[in-house]
């Protein structure tokens, strides 16, 4: 058992160092009975799109950008510090159990998300130059443009790759270690930046 | 630090890698600023050089960024191919998805080449940075970390 004192990076890094090949956690990368689902939403949002139905560009919207940025929030503020605190194992676990469904989750919200919103104020005239609401659609775009740089480009590749060490017969704790402490750090990061997108979405809706 | 052989753990944290993450997520940044550029003009006339010369940056970053590495000695290339792979496919479909939509919504031309040469860039940046960071902390010559039953 590590010291109280220890920061819980450290207990992983060098309780996982030490840990026995048999110790290595069976981890799915991509959870493959999901993806029947996802392909679902997305033929749902396609045919969404083609019909251009309101209510369905509405829905899709709405229910995609409020589980992302439920999630984005839940992860940087709640879950992420409460991870940090875990025992090793627990923490193994929980990773092991929580990072391959948000591979399909995040992805599938996103997009469903942005392609939704999109068509949604081109049919309402928000993208118009002429619309009073434009300013405010830019900058919802420059928004998920900052966020999209930082989940895709450092989260998810950091998230991608925990769960490829945990799968190795000998984890190691020191990467597992870095790549997690980067990984809470950017969900801090992006659900900082969902207040903003809160902010901007309910200044589009009054 | 001495090194200790394949299985090292300090060897995959301090081996020294090309920046290979670094040109692929300025690429997708310049690829997202193409897009918000674009977006902020549409329905009406884009002025197309401002994302034009953003592809051509942002392709000269992805392609040296697969430069270097097709150049990196020692590097697990086996688990980036078997990343890499998978990420393209599900990232094709992502942006395919979003051109259908520009496409659905009158896009034509040179806007539209454009737009699907950004896209296609975004498909290849992000598969590119999760499996480089994938195999960068994997020893060569294993091609996944599946436990060995």
């Amino acid at each position: 058992m590590a010291d109280v004192g220890a920061s819980p990076l450290a207990e992983l890094s060098a309780g996982a160092r030490h840990a026995p090949p048999d110790s290595a956690v069976r981890v799915k990368i991509v959870p493959v009975r999901g993806l029947p689902l996802v392909g679902a939403v997305l033929v749902g949002l396609v045919w969404a799109i083609a019909a251009n139905a309101l209510w369905a560009l509405d829905f899709f919207h709405v229910v995609a950008g409020a589980v992302w940025t439920v999630l984005d929030l839940f992860l940087g503020f709640v879950l992420g510090p409460t991870l940090g605190r875990l025992s090793i194992p627990a923490r193994g676990e929980f990773t092991a159990r929580f990072m391959p469904k948000m591979v399909l989750i995040m992805p599938t919200a996103v997009v469903c998300t942005l392609a939704a919103g999109w068509q949604l104020a081109l049919h309402l005239g928000n993208v118009l130059a002429s619309s009073p609401n434009h300013g405010w659609v830019v900058a919802s775009m420059v928004v998920v443009a900052v966020m999209a740089v930082i989940a895709l480009g450092i989260l998810e590749p950091a998230n991608i790759a925990v769960l490829f060490e945990m799968r190795k017969p000998r984890p190691n704790g020191e990467v597992i270690a870095r790549l997690m402490r980067r990984f809470i750090f950017t969900a801090g990061i992006t659900g900082a930046m969902q207040v903003a997108t809160l902010v901007i979405m309910t200044r589009l809706a009054t | 630090m001495k090194y200790q052989g394949p299985g090292d753990p300090q060897d995959v944290l301090n081996r020294h890698v090309p920046p290979v993450a670094e040109l692929t997520v300025g690429s997708l940044a310049l690829m997202l600023v193409g897009g918000v550029y674009i977006g902020a003009h549409l329905p009406g006339n884009v002025p197309l050089l401002v994302p034009a010369a953003l592809l051509v940056g942002g392709g000269i970053l992805t392609a040296a960024a697969l430069g270097l590495i097709m150049r990196i000695p020692d590097f697990a290339h086996g688990t980036f191919l078997q990343v890499a792979r998978w990420a393209v496919l599900a990232y094709l479909v992502i942006a395919g998805l979003l051109a259908y939509v520009f496409i659905r919504d009158g896009a034509r031309g040179s806007m539209l080449l454009i737009l699907v040469a950004t896209l296609f860039l975004f498909a290849v940046d992000v598969p590119t940075v999760m499996a480089f960071t994938v195999a960068r902390y994997h020893e060569p010559g294993r091609r996944d970390g599946a436990a060995r039953e």
